[in-house]
């Protein structure tokens, strides 16, 4: 049993897919994330020499049983033109995630009952900016007809429900940073309050673009310091970070009633054990003082899950590489008392940087697998932390431990937190 | 010239609706028989008015249906 509510359903994790700058494919990223392997390096989706930043998490290209991104293994040629890159990686993931299920539904019932929530922070940027310099150039007449359902943020779900037919509730969530993990927690209650059975829930984004990088530059929020030596430059805790390194990915979990899971026998990754959501209303891109915004996020999530901080192993943190990393540290170790000295907190974006809308999605499945193998992800680059801490963590090398609960936070600009506690499964 | 005219619109269908060069028949229909939807179409007729330096009106745009209706409207602009 979980949750407040004695009859409320259980939600399981039954299928996973990732695209990152480690690699495309959820278990290929966690084998790199936990051999310590970074998927940062020199941007090269455009010209970024004239920039403070230069450097970004990119989605490697290559052949995809390596681990590269070929396209068309995933998006018809013909169609891929008619989405911004978000969009493909949204895809990758989402069919990856799908066919790792097995849902396949036969009757429109089951169709009905199967609805996909997939996030974005930002949406096609890149596709926004370039047919803005062609109305600029005087050819307002002659945009493509596809701009328009390429940059907005709900077609990533729109296409995944075309492709499989799945005809239950079709939603996205827009909370910058937050929105991956928004998007689980919301289609966990759909499926909770019965608008649903499965839910294809996640995040995708993909703002490595001039304008994106140089809007986050002017925002003074990206690491500019490690141009010439990349894989160092996202260092969650460490008293040289200087911002955050963007990423690119995607993340997306098949959600599923429990009961339909177990008819069907699917296999389980996990439970979605609570969901905790804040607002700060306090400043546009500052956290609030201490925090406290996120502080209630996961005190909402704890409760709903009915879980205390004893419980928790491991706290995958929002830890963007900012000086709002202590801030959360703080939070953290406020919530936890004297259980924080026993959990481990690390931050993955350490390795892959930021993936905005992306990252809480690609966040929880590193929970689901560290729970799953008994392994925690470690904190790259963490040489000297700015403030130390009772909890571990887990600096350059993963670690061995078995945890039952996990906790995974996002927060996003405008003030959004969002928790989630993950659980390992037990019937 | 109507040759070449014919020659370039295949070649744009294909490109553009990613379909193989032999089903490309004057008579095919972009969205009976080449797999386009309304927008695909759209975007074929500018990618017409791209590559011929020729206006094609909206109205116009409605009426060409195939491959054939293609070749004849820009024959028709270019000879005018």
């Amino acid at each position: 049993m979980s949750g407040s509510g004695t009859n409320r359903k259980r939600v399981v994790v039954t299928g996973i897919g990732v695209v990152s700058p480690l690699a495309v494919g959820a278990e290929l990223t966690w084998k790199r994330l936990i051999n310590s392997q970074s998927g940062i390096g020199p941007i090269t989706q455009f010209d970024a020499s004239g920039l403070p930043a230069r450097i970004a998490g990119e989605v490697p290209s290559g052949p995809t049983e390596e681990g590269g991104l070929t396209l068309s293994d995933w998006v018809p040629v013909k169609e891929q033109k008619k989405m911004d890159r978000f969009i493909h990686l949204g895809l990758a993931a989402g069919i990856q995630a799908v066919e790792d299920s097995g849902w396949k539904p036969e009757s429109e019932e089951d169709r009905c009952a199967t609805g996909v929530m997939i996030g974005s922070g930002i949406g096609g940027l890149k596709t926004i900016y370039d047919n803005s310099l062609a109305v600029a150039a005087g050819k307002a007449r002659r945009l493509s007809p596809f701009f328009i359902p390429s940059s907005l943020i709900n077609l990533t779900a729109g296409h995944l429900s075309i492709r499989y037919g799945f005809k239950g509730p079709n939603h996205a969530v827009v909370t910058a940073c937050a929105s991956g993990t928004h998007a689980i927690g919301d289609a966990s209650r759909l499926i909770q309050h019965g608008d649903a059975k499965v839910m294809i829930a996640g995040g995708a984004e993909s703002a490595i673009c001039e304008l994106g990088i140089a809007g986050f530059c002017s925002a003074r929020a990206l690491s500019t310091s490690f141009n010439d030596d990349p894989t160092t430059a996202s260092r969650p805790w460490d008293e040289r970070r200087d911002g955050f390194v963007m990423g690119e990915g995607a993340g997306v979990v098949v959600l599923e009633e429990y009961e339909h899971a177990k008819r069907r026998g699917a296999k389980i990754y996990g439970e979605i054990g609570g969901y905790g959501l804040s607002g700060d209303a306090h400043h546009i891109t500052a956290p609030a003082e201490n925090h406290e915004g996120a502080y209630r996020a996961m005190q909402a999530a704890l409760k709903d899950a009915r879980v205390t901080p004893a419980d928790i192993g491991y706290v995958n943190a929002h830890g963007t590489s900012t000086m709002a990393d202590d801030l959360e540290l703080g939070a953290v170790e406020r919530l936890f008392g004297e259980a924080a000295g026993k959990a481990s907190m690390s931050s993955t974006k350490s390795a892959i940087g930021h993936l905005l809308g992306a990252a809480g999605a690609v966040e929880a499945i590193f929970c689901l697998q560290a729970m799953r193998d008994g392994i925690l992800p470690p904190t790259l680059n963490l040489d000297n932390p700015s403030r130390e801490s009772a909890m571990d963590r887990i600096p350059h090398k993963a670690k061995e431990q078995k945890v039952d609960v996990a906790l995974s936070n996002s927060f996003g600009f405008g003030g959004t937190n969002a928790s989630l506690i993950l659980k390992r499964f037990k019937d | 010239m109507s040759n070449e005219i014919a020659d370039k619109v295949k070649k744009i269908v294909v490109e553009h609706l990613g379909v193989e060069e032999d089903k490309v028949k004057p008579d095919a229909s972009f969205i009976d028989d080449l797999g386009a939807d309304s927008l695909d179409t759209v975007e074929l007729v500018m990618a017409f008015e791209e590559a011929f330096s020729v206006e094609i009106p909206e109205d116009a745009a409605e009426k060409i249906a195939t491959v054939n209706d293609a070749i004849e409207y820009i024959t028709k602009q270019k000879a005018a």
